[in-house]
């Protein structure tokens, strides 16, 4: 029991990373009915700025106590990123906002690719794995059994804190009121005098921002590489799509739903190695059964 | 539109056949050279193969990689265990289709959820089924799971490249041309409509879908008898949007197209090689090279070169050019 209770624990730790990401597909699905293929690689260039910051202030003469430098960490890393993804949409999504919806995903798609290739291809990024300094300390606390770590208190608290800010921004803010009326009805609600495309670009920045909290936190825990865009992107992906993509809290259900599948698949299939033919057979079955997700309402097509 | 005497198919096949099986007789050419040419051969069935697909009928694949998986290992496993070795050159053929059979197979199984969903879910559902194909590859020990499977002799020769080119757009041009393709185009243009004219939309998805993981298939089994070393990481989303990159490079909706755009692809992203190593740049912003050239396309000529047009030669006698007619499915 004990052993569940720990592994639960940490499918908490993994699910919040993707639930953070999964909210930024699923934001922008809500707005623009799009899947934003490059958000992936989007949180993976968070790592690299919450890699470079941290980095610089700790190697810097400044003596910071390594909670401000997480914090410095986390504030830069949120807002390069939320930069980053507004000039994405800015360049390469509004003008193709028109043209046959097939340009806007393979776009996507290439902006994907290309931030991967790039990170590579730079060479003070590279293809090699990185490590982020070390900011919060390894202490662990034993509480009825189960050992929580300082790290996995931080990541479960800091993700709870973006998301619950999230629901009441998309809930009660202006600008969340207008997301949701654009989502709501993308042809009339310009006509009352939304500014669609300041809404877009807010929603673009928001879910980056979000993202980049996950890629920060990610860091803490695990090495960062060029490609992790794709793998812990396409599980983000799965999540939105999973809870119900356009749906905020779907895409916080799915996100703790896959990170149960990947801690549990080891543990019920004796090999990690099976854990993406799970999440994408999961996929596959919940589009064949259920296409809108677990908390998606279902859109019926106008002819 | 492009009609020219040069371009005509006698001429063409003759100069195909002087360049697949005399060429390399003579010695004039290098085996770098025969390399890139056979990798243009193998990008040509793979582009066609995707075509029909994304350009014909409207939907839009990235899974062909993961066809084109499923037909490398299965010629692979045939010539390298099943087939004695001293008959695996002549059994190659055999290989081959059987490769393209068990991709269309895969294919089939994959048409079903383009029943229901289009664009970007079915974007989803053909990525799920590549990431599915990769590791089931990755976790079967039998076939060198993550460390690849070797093996093969080098059984692919240009004359073999070529003779699946033929072929291929043989296919291709007997579909699109036929009553099928019809169908094949007006789910493109509108499949509600389509429906509502006595199309039989499913059928005609099924069957366009199993020809294509076919062609793919055929292609799968091309390339893992030229580089003689297949592994699960050769069949990513990154070998996808090469064949995208192609297709939407080539000209959508178009075989002429695609023939030009695997030529034009392969010979540029080879070409970049030396290129790049002469201004002393790293090799690795030869990769950066393909998703740019997707998003510049996807801003300046979306549906490529040659999109909805036809070369002379590959339309039959009486067929209008497709680019006449209609505007811009969307």
């Amino acid at each position: 029991m004990r052993f569940y209770l720990q592994q639960a624990l940490n499918a908490l730790q993994v699910g919040s990373v993707y639930a953070l990401i999964a909210l930024g597909y699923t934001m922008v699905y809500g707005i623009l009915t799009m899947i934003n293929f490059a958000h992936g690689d989007v949180f993976m260039v968070s790592g690299y700025v919450a890699f470079f910051v941290s980095t610089a202030l700790i190697g810097s003469q400044l003596h910071l106590a390594p909670a401000v430098v997480f914090a410095a960490t986390l504030l830069a890393s949120m807002f390069a990123t939320a930069l980053l993804a507004v000039g994405i949409e800015r360049v390469a999504y509004r003008p193709l906002r028109r043209a046959p919806r097939m340009s806007l995903v393979i776009t996507a798609l290439a902006v994907g690719l290309l931030l991967e290739n790039l990170a590579i291809a730079f060479k003070p990024v590279g293809p090699s794995p990185r490590m982020l300094p070390q900011l919060i300390p390894s202490t662990t606390i034993v509480w009825g059994g189960v050992a929580f770590s300082a790290v996995q208190i931080v990541t479960i608290l800091v993700s709870a804190t973006a998301m619950v800010g999230l629901d009441l921004l998309v809930r009660h803010t202006r600008i969340g009121i207008a997301m949701r009326a654009i989502s709501w009805d993308s042809a009339l609600v310009p006509l009352m005098g939304v500014p669609v495309d300041r809404i877009v670009s807010m929603t673009f920045a928001i879910g980056a921002a979000v993202a980049a909290v996950g890629g920060t936190l990610y860091g803490m825990t695990y090495t960062i590489d060029p490609y992790m865009g794709i793998r812990i992107g396409w599980w983000a992906f799965i999540s939105a799509v999973v809870g119900g993509i356009g749906n905020v809290r779907g895409a916080m259900l799915g996100g703790f739903l896959l990170g149960a599948v990947e801690i549990f698949t080891p543990v019920f299939l004796r090999s990690s190695t099976y854990r993406d033919m799970v999440a994408f057979s999961l996929l596959l079955v919940l589009l064949v059964f259920r296409p809108t997700g677990i908390l998606g309402s279902p859109a019926a097509q106008k002819v | 539109m492009l009609r020219s005497r040069l371009l005509s198919l006698p001429v063409l096949l003759v100069l195909g056949l002087v360049v697949a099986l005399v060429l390399p007789q003579t010695g004039w050419v290098s085996p770098y050279l025969q390399l890139v040419i056979s990798y243009v051969g193998i990008n040509m069935i793979l582009a066609v193969s995707l075509n029909l697909v994304n350009g014909y009928m409207g939907e839009f694949s990235v899974g062909h990689a993961g066809f084109m998986a499923v037909g490398a290992y299965t010629a692979s496993i045939l010539t390298v265990w099943v087939f004695p070795r001293e008959a695996s050159p002549a059994l190659f053929p055999l290989a081959l289709l059987a490769g393209g059979a068990v991709a269309a197979v895969a294919g089939l199984g994959l048409a079903f959820p383009s029943f229901k969903t289009r664009g970007d879910y079915l974007a989803i559902v053909t990525l799920a089924f590549l990431m599915i194909v990769k590791s089931v590859l990755e976790n079967l020990p039998a076939l060198g799971g993550p460390r690849g499977f070797m093996g093969m002799d080098r059984l692919t020769s240009l004359g073999w490249v070529f003779a699946s080119v033929v072929f291929s757009v043989w296919l291709a041009r007997n579909l699109v041309y036929s009553r099928w393709g019809r169908g094949v185009l007006s789910i493109r243009e509108d499949e509600t409509a389509a429906g509502l004219v006595g199309v039989d939309t499913r059928r005609v998805k099924v069957v366009t879908f199993t020809v294509s993981a076919f062609l793919a298939g055929i292609a799968g089994g091309l390339f893992a008898h030229e580089i003689q070393f297949i592994n699960p990481r050769a069949f990513t989303l990154l070998k996808s949007t090469d064949m995208l990159v192609m297709v939407y490079l080539g000209g959508i909706g178009s075989l002429g197209g695609s023939l030009l755009g695997a030529t034009v692809y392969t010979l540029v992203l080879e070409g970049l090689r030396p290129a790049l190593q002469s201004v002393g740049i790293a090799q690795e912003w030869r990769l950066v090279f393909a998703p740019l050239l997707l998003i510049l396309l996807m801003f300046t000529k979306p549906r490529g070169i040659l999109g909805f047009r036809e070369l002379s030669f590959l339309r039959p006698r009486g067929e209008r050019d497709g680019a006449k007619k209609g505007g811009e499915p969307r």
